[in-house]
């Protein structure tokens, strides 16, 4: 296209186009940019796929101008008919061959299970993530929202749901595995990268689906170790008179139904456990921010902040309660 | 390759094989690739779900799917040899388009032969699943 001759606004739309498709290139959520050594596998192959596609894409139209414009004669019938059977027909199976050859030894080693690594069990649950990580006395701990890993280590994951086909899907780490009811699948991911990154549900669940996300924190190991253990442990007792407000403000308006907050009566497991909830990077499973206005805004308007979802809107809350129960949240670290 | 014959041959002197033709040949490769695959899928499947457990190792299926590959390129082996001498029939040469008995047998043995190397190809393939991947999990 002529770029003087077209309009301003189709300029615009030109070059804001091209941008965004390069935005999606790079980022916390991209399999281009690999932080991990399954995503560089994959990212490999893509790269390499690239590559063989654009040699054949150059020679089949070079042919094609060769034959309709350099040389437009009638051609040696039984040259080209060599070139047809090579190329058509010899050339498509040994090129597919060679990726299937590159390509199937990946599969293994993606799902391998890491012998004694540490093992996190993540449920897809409409339209969010229950997270449960070992604890180093032996037993298990449910967190929710958030995937942390140490940098370095092979990292098994069993992946479950309880209601329908989810996708556990971390671009800049790795490949992605469907969540089956009734059914646990494996995972293995090694990141490479200490960083923030972002994982989605790659499968389409229901009225909500785009709304499920979760941040992915890759650290040191040590500060790791510091990380889960302060997980583990019960939540804090609130500090300030707002805050002890929000706690009871919490166990009266029957959260505690679906939600746990260790170390205080509230047990319930329908929904995500908010014993640390104020420590996570993002509220709502990746969709809001964390802080005091987000929680307020998240308990007053759930169903408009995310269709579908499973907690009812309290919105008749007094706006002082709603005040403390933010407050307590949000101090949760 | 042989320069295309541009007359039709005499039909009278060509005396065909048999007297009527059949579909069949044409399609058993095809169908040996198909049989083969189902039949190698139902292999591992059993095997991981009922023998070794779901991270045991595929070793015994192997062997298993190994031998059905051999047997199936050997049936397709020989249907697309049975093609070949459909197609090599007389003296015509391809494409075999005259609207004779004659070149409509020796049509259905090229295009034999033709899926015969495509069911080939895609036996290949499938097998080459069982050469990479060595466990259940
Ligand atoms: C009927 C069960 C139910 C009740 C009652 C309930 N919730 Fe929830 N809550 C859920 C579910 C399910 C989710 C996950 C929603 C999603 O992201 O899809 C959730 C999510 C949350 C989150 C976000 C957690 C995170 O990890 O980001 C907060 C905060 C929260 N609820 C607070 C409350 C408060 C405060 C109350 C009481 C006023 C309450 N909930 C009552 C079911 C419930
Ligand atoms: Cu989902």
């Amino acid at each position: 296209m002529d770029a003087t001759k077209c309009p301003p606004g189709m300029r615009v739309l030109v070059s804001l186009t091209a941008l965004s498709s390069l935005s999606g290139c790079s980022g916390p959520q991209s399999a281009l940019q690999p932080a991990g050594v399954d995503a560089e596998q994959i990212g490999q192959l893509f790269w390499w796929m690239c590559a063989v596609a654009v040699l054949i894409w150059l020679l089949v139209i070079g042919f094609a101008v060769y034959a309709t414009h350099i040389n437009p004669e009638t051609h040696d019938s039984r040259a080209a008919r060599w070139l047809i059977i090579g190329g058509g027909a010899i050339a498509p199976p040994v090129v597919l061959g060679a990726l299937l050859v590159f390509g199937l030894p990946l599969l293994p080693s993606l799902s391998a299970p890491a012998e004694d690594g540490l093992q996190v069990t993540v449920s897809g649950e409409r339209w969010w993530w229950r997270v449960q990580y070992p604890t180093p006395s032996g037993g298990t701990v449910e967190l929710a929202n958030e995937v942390r890993l140490p940098v370095g280590e092979r990292v098994g994951f069993s992946l479950t749901s309880p209601d329908v086909i989810h996708s556990f899907w971390i671009p800049s780490l790795g490949g992605k595995v469907d969540m089956i009811p009734g059914r646990t699948t494996r995972l293995t991911l090694e990141p490479t990268d200490v960083g923030v990154y972002r994982g989605a549900c790659a499968e389409y669940c229901g009225t909500a689906h785009a709304l499920m996300n979760f941040q992915v924190v890759v650290m040191e190991p040590e500060a790791f170790t510091v990380w889960l253990e302060q997980q583990a442990a019960p939540a804090q007792t609130p500090q300030s008179s707002l805050a002890r407000r929000g706690q009871e403000a919490f166990l009266a308006n029957g959260c505690s139904a679906c939600h746990t907050i260790r170390g205080t009566p509230a047990d319930g497991v329908l929904g995500p456990d908010l014993t640390h909830v104020g420590s996570r990077l993002s509220l709502g499973a990746g969709i809001l921010p964390n802080d005091a206005e987000a929680f307020a805004r998240w308990i007053r308007h759930t169903d408009q902040i995310k269709p579908g979802v499973n907690m009812p809107a309290f919105a008749m809350l007094p706006e002082g309660q709603l005040t403390a129960l933010a407050a307590y949240l949000s101090g949760l670290k | 390759m042989a320069q295309r014959m541009e007359s039709e041959p005499d039909s009278e002197s060509e005396a065909l094989p048999e007297r009527r033709e059949t579909l069949w040949l044409l399609a058993l490769s095809p169908m040996l690739w198909m049989l083969y695959f189902l039949v190698s899928y139902a292999t591992a499947a059993i095997w991981c779900a009922k023998v070794v457990g779901r991270d045991g190792s595929l070793e015994g299926a192997r062997i298993a799917i190994g031998v059905y590959t051999v047997l199936t390129l050997v049936g397709i082996g020989i249907v697309t040899w049975r093609g070949f001498r459909k197609h090599s029939f007389g003296t015509a040469t391809v494409p075999h388009d005259f609207d004779t008995p004659a070149d409509r047998h020796r049509f259905l043995g090229f295009a034999t032969v033709l899926l015969g190397g495509l069911s080939v190809v895609a036996t290949l393939y499938v097998a080459l699943a069982i050469v990479f991947i060595g466990s259940c999990t």
